[in-house]
This record gives C-alpha cells, structure tokens and sequence, in this order.
C-alpha cells in the first residue's frame, strides 16, 4: 500500500516512550429523563504501540460506549465526556466533531459488529472504500480505484476487480466484513476499533476474519482494541485484555496471566459460564445469576456484589478500587479476590450463613432462582477446589 | 454430505419423529429454485435431544419448520409416532400442532408486546382447553414458576417488562402449557448474553428432566450444541453431513465439514494453538445452484473426481455415528443402502 507511511518513518515514530493511547478517569454519562446512565464510570488504561487489547463483558457493560469515546464518535449534547483520552499525545477529550473528522480515518478507524448494515446499501462497495481516500489524502479518482482493489485483494476478497461494482447486497455477510474492514484499512490507521467484529458471523467465517484482522494488525503495525462478549475470541488474539462490568474495569491484565490466574470473580465466573467442547455432553453450566445491574441507580459497594457468591457486608458498602496483583500490569477490584484465603473465607461463611449466596436483582428473586443459585454456588465452591489448579491453571 | 441415505436411522418403534427424504425447495421466479434442504433424514427417539449444527443458510432452520408443516415440504415423509403429517389436511394438522410446539429466537419479538404475559402464556389453553380461566391460571402458574418466573408478579405485566432472558423463560413456559410430544428449539440462545444463555441451558435440562422432554436444538454454537444434546447432525447446504451421539462426534469427526467447524471455534484459553491449518478461505455456494456430488466438495480438501460424480451416502463408522462422505476421516464401513425392515 503506498497510501501508508513507509516502514522507517512508523518505526522510528513507535521508539516514543509514551504509549499510542493513554485513557485516565474516562467518564461517558448519559443523561436521560429517567437520570443519568453512567454507561462508562472512571475507566483508566494504557495501549503500547502495535499491541491489542480486548475489552470483555456482557451487553449493558459499557465496553461499545468506552470504544466509541476513545475515538469520540459520541458527541451529543446529552452526553457528559469527562477524564482524558491522549492519544499520541494528543488530547482528544475537548476536540469537537469538526476536529476529530481529520483524525478518524487517518488516525483511527472502526469496523463496526453488523455488516449488513454498516455498508451504505445504495451505492456501490468500490465507492464506499475509496470516499474518505479521497477525502482525506486528495487521491483522484482512477488512482483510488486502483486503491481499492488493491484494498480489496489485501483483505482477501476473490475477483476484486468485479467485485468493487457490486452493491452490498450482492456479496455475502463475510465479504461485506471483509469489505468493512478494507474501508477501516484504506487511509492506513495507527489504530483500530474493532467493535464485535465477528459477532453477526458464522464460526467459520469468524474464524476467517480473525485472522485476517490479525494478519492486516501484524503487516501494518496497527495498535488495535477488539470489543468482544466472547472469551474465546479474545484468548488467542489479544496481548492484554480488561474485563468490564457495570462501566467499569473490574480486571485488567495481560492475557495470560489473566487466563492462568484470574482474581476476580466475575472474570472467573464469565469464563465458567460458557459451555466448552472439552466438556461431555449435559455438563452442568456456571450460570451468573441475576442479570447485569442498573446503570442509572447502580448498587452501592461493588457492583457485582447482588450476583456474586463470596460477597460480605463490605462488597455492599465500600466500592473496592483496582489494586495490582503479583503479576505486573494485573490488575483488579475485588475485596475477596479469587484464590486468596479471604475468598475461601468468605464462601464459607455464605454457604454457613444459609444466605441464597447468588441474589438476583432487586424484584426478580424467584424461589426456582434461589434454588439454582444455591447450586451455582455449590458448584462454583467445587470448580474453585477442584478445577482452578488443572484447567484454569495451565 | 453432504449426502443421503438412511442407514443412520433406528427401527421405527424406538422413535418418536422420524423424517425421510425431507425436500423443501423455495421457487424464487425467473424458473429458478431454491434447494433448502434435500433428502434429508433422521428421526429422534423419546427423551432424546437431538442438536442440529451448520452455518447460516444451511437450511437448519427449514428443516425444524418442516417438521411442524410451516410450510409444508415439497416431498418426503415426517413421521410423528404412528401419524403422517405430510398426509394429514389443514384442520388435522392444527389439531396434530399441539404436539409440536417451537421456541424461537428471539424471545422479545415472539412476544405480543401488547398483552400480558398470563394471556399470552395461557393462549394455547384459551384454544384447546381447558376452557375454564381458574383451571388455565393454575396450569400457567405452575409452568411460570418452573420456569423461574413468579407467577403472581408477572401474571398481569408485558414483556417489555422484562429482560431478553426472562422473555425466552416465558417463550419456554408458553411451548410446555400444552405438554408437547417435541419442542423445536430454533437457535434458542443465540440472542443471549452467555451468562444468561448458561441459565436458560441449565433450565432446559432441568425440564427436560422433570417432563421428559424431546427435544430439536438447532444452534450454530457447537459447545452450546454440544452441552444439550445427545446425538448431533451436521447440516450442509441442505443435506445432512454426519450424525452422531454428540461425544463421538466432538472426539472423532469422521466428515471433513465437521472437522472444519470444529477447528473454528475459538477457544478460551491462550495457550491453545490457533489452527490455521483448517481451510481459511471459501464460503456456502449458493442453494440455486447447489454442486453436484458431495454439496462439501468446493470447500473440501479431500475432494476428488468421484466427490463431484457421486453423492456419497450415510455409512455407519460405529453404533452410533454415521457419515455421508467419501473419504471419511475415520474408519467407516463401506457404503450401502441399509433396509430397514427389521
């Protein structure tokens, strides 16, 4: 690609010391009639150049709103932005949209989770991937075309001479991906959101566009944040990952020291909950309780405490910060982290307690929810003893 | 198969469905046709869950509608018990309906946001009977509650009140009110966030254990697959690639398709390899204009001259497990139409 800047110039670039991204106290409140959603509450993290990220959690945790304020796409004036976004060493927090248009693009673009309605449907793709070539670096127009086949022949689409006069329709939900991904590619970005990139795919094509993100992330040496529900997409493809919960980070570290000893008990009971092919059929899953909190009137303490089975008094009341773990660059926010003795304690003294260790939300207990609670709760106890030291643990 | 043939399938008393040579085609103008799905079989055994896998457009979905006559194959035979539903006219169908009943996608939108949900639950008894209110409520009450919702609090509430899990709970009671011989289960999880989709599979099997439940699972998730069901069929565009009891079939996948699948799932753990080696390329052709032969044989790696010439059958690779391919991965007998007359 010529459009990029050569390797030398990236390359001495990359020798900075500081970090292509560094995001302190970020806060994406929404203000509603019903109050104010604290979609993103006090996030903080750093990105090191040619690294990947990924942001986990359920749907409700914040971790689309948190992409979308890094690269400010949510501008409105309901929206309160609050805290920094430096983003090689730029401050983003205060730019307006008319700012952030030369940087998007050039600097950071997005590929967005539904393909099939990310691409405009009335004009065609060749157009589609070459409108902010020409917009942002003035190429004319046959050279943009030839641009964009070149484009779509690097994101592996056969044909790409035919296929850049086709409209959306015609092309299948992978290559539609594909052609998204070109789009995000084609002025050559530092840095990449990829938003569920392949939540809307099938595994095989997942599968696909996987490593076709990974091979593009490696060949331009793009920093890159992968926003994703699922753990497993994460695992192979990410240096670090940060568990999200509620708005907030509630774990962040690098990713194998986050599979090998994961500290909090939402991470462990994220990862627990999804059914395995190495397990046998019927294997009894490690459902989570309850369902992801309110965001306008969250639980006071730690906002996991309503669903999590080593929650005291304390989770209830004071909200715990991140702290480090032994690992460097591990991080979490638990009073009782998984696998110290204090957990273990405070199991115990649930379970002793009678207490449905698992409460769901407030009007939802139920007597069937009490009941599987308690045996989620027996189960996680067992998976704590028996399984964290060979399966979570290698 | 992405084959056919039926040496797969049980003596006929053993089970309670049993599909053969299911065709549905789509006529879509222009004299051209849709294959959806082509000559599949299988049948499902009481008490069993039998979980159907393929990508999109495979023509799993069909293929639970089929069952249920929505609408009405183009040929073949669905079997429920003793009665044929192919044969049966429009009002002996609806009454043989309430027999099958299917849970849906997506729980919110197969939820008439206008009433509440002790009428929607209810409405298969305001139909079929019981016809008295104070007997219905009793009967919906008990089915909320085993479903895990509070039957009191949720009697006069709409389902905007609540949550996509809960929405699907109440979907889940509405098909058991009116104690179904089969529950078609299309992609019942897929709109779910995985702790909740861990709950509704915990309380699926917890059903199926109180009421004895038969049930289709079609998923594109092969764990989710995996975790509810006791035999698997792998679907291809249209036709059926291998069944088998589900542990089998994850152990040792005998149809290349299945290994391809199988080594696309992504794995949560980091040390696992990333297997690059499964075909990183290639896409469904399309159902207009299926390939001759083996469906497979354009994605496929072991495909050669005799893939594209004849369409392989089932052969049995042991009791139970049986593939429709040429050249199988593991060992299976060779290929012959099995009678089934025994």
């Amino acid at each position: 690609m010529t459009v990029v800047g050569s390797d030398t110039e990236r390359l001495t670039r990359a020798d900075n010391a500081e970090p292509l991204l560094v995001v302190k106290d970020l806060k994406t409140h929404f203000k509603i009639d019903a109050g104010i959603v604290k979609a993103v509450d006090g996030v903080s993290f750093e990105l090191e150049r040619g690294k990947t990220l990924g942001i986990v959690g359920e749907s409700g945790s914040g971790k689309t709103v948190l992409s979308r304020s890094v690269m400010r796409l949510n501008i409105a004036s309901n929206v309160i932005n609050t805290g920094s976004i430096r983003y090689d060493g730029v401050e983003l927090i205060d730019k307006s949209s008319k700012q952030m248009q030369k940087l998007w693009g050039v600097e950071m673009a997005m590929v967005f989770q539904d393909p099939m309605t990310s691409l405009n449907p009335v004009v065609r793709v060749g157009r589609q991937l070459t409108e902010h070539l020409r917009y942002h670096l003035g190429v004319g127009k046959a050279e943009s075309r030839a641009n964009a086949i070149e484009l779509l022949r690097s994101v592996k689409i056969p044909e790409p001479e035919s296929r850049i006069d086709n409209y959306p329709h015609e092309m299948s939900g992978g290559m539609r991906q594909r052609v998204c991904i070109a789009i995000a590619l084609a002025c050559g970005p530092k840095m990449l959101f990829a938003d569920e990139p392949t939540t809307a795919l099938d595994v095989t094509v997942q599968h696909q566009i996987l490593n076709l993100l990974a091979t593009q992330q490696q060949d331009r040496f793009m920093t890159m944040i992968m926003v994703t529900h699922d753990l497993g997409v994460v695992a192979g493809r990410t240096d670090e990952i940060a568990v999200m919960y509620a708005g907030k980070v509630v774990e962040k570290a690098p990713t194998p020291s986050l599979f090998a000893d994961m500290r909090h008990p939402y991470t462990q009971a994220l990862l627990w909950s999804i059914p395995k092919v190495s397990q046998p059929k019927h294997t009894r899953l490690s459902a989570i309780a309850g369902r992801p909190p309110d965001l306008i009137n969250p639980p006071s303490g730690c906002s996991f405490s309503p669903r999590c089975p080593y929650a005291q008094d304390k989770c209830r009341e004071e909200e715990p910060p991140l702290v480090a773990a032994s690992t460097p660059g591990h991080e979490f926010a638990c009073w009782y982290p998984v696998g110290s003795p204090e957990n273990q304690e405070a199991y115990d003294r649930n379970l002793a307690a009678g207490v449905a260790v698992t409460l769901a939300a407030e009007g939802r207990i139920t007597a069937t929810e009490e009941l599987t609670s308690d045996i989620i709760a027996a189960d996680l106890i067992n998976d704590v003893i028996d399984i964290s030291n060979d399966e979570v643990g290698n | 198969m992405a084959g056919s043939g039926k040496a797969h399938l049980r003596p006929e008393g053993e089970t309670v469905l049993r599909v053969e040579d299911l065709n549905v085609e789509f006529p879509v103008g222009h004299n051209r046709t849709v294959y959806a799905v082509s000559g599949i079989s299988f049948d499902i055994a009481a008490g069993e869950t039998l979980g159907l896998v393929g990508e999109s457009g495979c023509g799993k979905s069909t293929t639970g509608r089929a069952i249920l006559q929505l609408p009405r194959p183009t040929s073949g035979s669905v079997k429920l018990k003793q009665t044929d539903l192919m044969a049966l006219d429009g009002e002996a169908m609806r009454a043989t309906r309430t027999d099958l009943q299917m849970i849906f996608q997506d729980p919110i939108s197969s939820l008439n946001p206008r009433r509440m949900i002790g009428e929607i639950v209810a409405e298969p008894l305001a139909v079929w009977g019981p016809f008295d209110e104070d007997e219905q409520w009793k009967i919906v009450a008990n089915m909320l509650d085993a479903v895990g919702i509070d039957p009191g609090v949720a009697r006069y509430k709409r389902p905007h009140e609540f949550s996509g899990g809960q929405c699907q709970r109440i979907s889940i009671a509405r098909a058991l009110v009116m104690e179904p011989e089969l529950i078609i289960c299309d992609e019942p999880v897929s709109a779910l966030d995985v702790s909740v989709q861990a709950q509704i599979l915990n309380m699926l099997e917890d059903l199926k254990a109180q009421y004895g439940l038969t049930l289709v699972f079609i998923a594109h998730d092969l764990a989710v697959v995996k975790n509810i069901s006791d035999r698997v069929a792998v679907m291809y565009l249209g036709k059926m690639c291998e069944v088998s009891e589900s542990d089998e079939l994850y152990a040792n996948p005998a149809h290349p398709y299945t290994s391809l699948l199988l080594g696309s799932i992504p794995v949560p753990d980091p040390t696992a390899d990333l297997d690059d080696t499964v075909m990183a390329e290639g896409e469904l052709p399309s159902p207009l204009a299926p390939p001759s032969g083996c469906r497979f044989r354009t994605r496929c790696p072991l495909a050669d001259e005799i893939c594209e010439r004849v369409e392989p059958q089932m052969r049995r690779v042991n009791d139970d497990h049986y593939v429709a391919c040429h050249h199988p991965l593991v060992d299976a007998d060779p290929a012959t139409e099995v009678s089934l007359t025994n």
